[in-house]
């Protein structure tokens, strides 16, 4: 009985045409630690290069001649000094420009007069390079520490500013109207609607600023310092030694690339409802 | 039955004529109504009939949009709206309990849920649920403040017609243990009959019919007698059935 029905079935199917699979138009899954391969290949290829001395050891150096230059200016403390103090610098900019940029963000989202007040300002501050400032900054701040950290913290605030700003203003008026029928107290609408809803603006914000920060620093540190990591550069060209610039700019790449990965871990954890979304 | 009689004595909401016009065009030209407490009433028009403006009047919401005339409503209000409207950032229970404070919300809010057929989806996000899960968690956000007054803004108008079945069970199931009164308003006829025991139909801006739906609940949208209502509901639409 079985056989007699399976048997005419089976021989149908095979009338029929394959069906096809269409050609797959996405790039496909990801490759394992793909962000790494690309950096990984580099570095082989210097090191093989190196080893074939194919490339002129005085204007790039081999990678282990770059670490142990690294090595040596570790132990004998000057490297320590300079990076301690570059962290300082790039620290407290960044520090004083994500709080003033998040203030002014919430003055000028949450009420009209902080609106007219604040935000045709920034925009005005932002049309001027930051960087133009400096010889301002110096003859009122003198040279010191704190017109760089002036410097670090204006190229912070604005990205940080703008897109938190621009989020604050942007949340869903639905959402208002909701608030206002559930009953919210003005600070339990900040506090429950208004912050939530601007949260990934201010990360998109925090993470340009972080950027922002490494960038200022390089800039000033190789222009007005008598140390940090950009004035150890900086010397190290006057000599010709071009491991020292390598160490340097290798401790500038991991800080930040170090200091972006750290704001999308907390962004990934803060914005865990967003995840529902993109899966 | 008695405590149910008395309530319907005393009227939950009171309109005395209502106005309310936008850059100069009337939209509600007039209105007197009266919803007597624990009704369940449906509000019909067409599209740009006022239907929502006069929700919205009652609700509280029409920050600046002129108009007069007298209006009283109950204390505690809630509103459904068309889109859930839940917070995405906050898990469903947070959302229901939303405006909500007191020793005991939490607990209410889980009993609300669960009211609402979503006991064991507390934790989950508003990404993760289904339009007709998010429709309920948003009845269950309203029914948690045990509202005198249940306001609904086409509230199944997202759904699909299998899951839009299902929420009229559910929403009269859950008016006729907690007796708010309603005001449901739709643009669907049949939601109206088989919901309501009162229909409104608004047309340029006033109560153009003022209907009474007495038959027993639940009801089915096949039930004969239910024609003649949808017919008069039609016609005061100026809608004429062969043409529909």
């Amino acid at each position: 009985m079985t056989t007699t029905t399976v048997v005419p079935v089976a021989t149908a199917t095979e009338d029929l045409p394959q069906v096809r699979r269409r050609r797959r138009l996405s790039p496909g899954r990801r490759l394992p630690a793909a962000r790494l391969a690309g950096p990984l290949l580099l570095i082989a290829l210097w090191a093989a290069a190196s080893a074939a001395e194919a490339l002129d050891p005085g204007a790039i150096p081999a990678p282990w001649t770059v670490l142990r230059t690294a090595g040596h200016l570790w132990t004998d403390g000057t490297l320590p000094t300079d990076v301690l103090t570059s962290l300082e610098r790039a620290g407290y900019g960044f520090a004083i420009g994500l709080t003033a940029g998040v203030l002014l963000a919430v003055a000028a989202g949450l009420s009209r007069a902080g609106e007219a007040l604040i935000d045709g300002t920034v925009q005005l501050n932002r049309a001027i390079p930051t960087l133009g400032l400096i010889p301002l900054f110096i003859l009122w701040l003198g040279i010191g520490e704190t017109f760089k950290i002036a410097i670090i913290a204006i190229v912070v605030y604005i990205p940080i500013y703008l897109n938190t700003h621009a989020a604050l203003s942007g949340i869903d008026s639905r959402f208002v109207e909701l608030a206002e029928v559930q009953g919210l107290s003005r600070f339990a609408f900040v506090r429950q609607v208004v912050i939530p809803g601007a949260l990934p603006g201010f990360f998109v914000g925090l993470r340009l600023g972080v950027t922002g920060s490494w960038l200022g620093l390089v800039v000033l540190e190789q222009i007005n310092a008598t140390s940090g990591l950009g004035y150890m550069m900086f010397q190290a060209q006057n000599y010709g030694q071009t491991d020292v610039i390598l160490v340097g700019l290798l401790i500038y790449g991991v800080f930040g690339l170090v200091s972006d990965s750290v704001v999308r871990l907390i962004e990934r954890r803060v914005l865990s409802w967003r995840r529902t979304l993109s899966n | 039955m008695a405590p149910h009689t008395e309530q319907l004595t005393r009227p939950a909401v009171r309109l005395r004529g209502l106005t309310r016009s936008f850059d100069g065009r009337t939209v509600l030209d007039g209105i007197d109504l009266d919803l007597p407490a624990g009704q369940f009433t449906a509000l019909l028009g067409h599209s740009g009939s006022g239907k929502s403006t006069l929700l919205r009047a009652v609700a509280g919401l029409d920050h600046g949009v002129a108009g007069d005339g007298r209006l009283t409503a109950p204390e505690r209000v809630s509103v459904v709206f068309q889109d859930s409207r839940l917070l995405p950032w906050r898990r469903v229970l947070e959302n229901v309990l939303l405006g909500l404070d007191g020793k005991d919300a939490e607990a209410r809010g889980r009993a609300a849920l669960a009211e609402v057929g979503l006991g064991g989806r507390e934790r989950a996000w508003p990404g993760e649920l289904s339009g007709g899960e998010a429709q309920r968690a948003a009845l269950a956000r309203s029914l948690v403040r045990e509202p005198e007054l249940l306001l609904a803004d086409e509230p199944f108008g997202a759904l699909d017609a299998l899951t839009r079945i299902k929420m009229h069970n559910l929403l009269r199931e859950l008016w006729e243990r907690h007796r708010p009164s309603v005001l449901l308003v739709t643009h669907d006829v049949d939601e109206a009959i088989v919901l309501a025991d009162r229909v409104l139909v608004l047309e340029r801006g006033r109560i153009g019919l003022d209907l009474t739906i007495d038959r027993p609940h639940p009801r089915s949208y096949r039930e004969p007698v239910l024609g003649e209502y949808r017919e008069r509901l039609l016609a005061a639409l100026g809608v004429t059935e062969d043409h529909a």
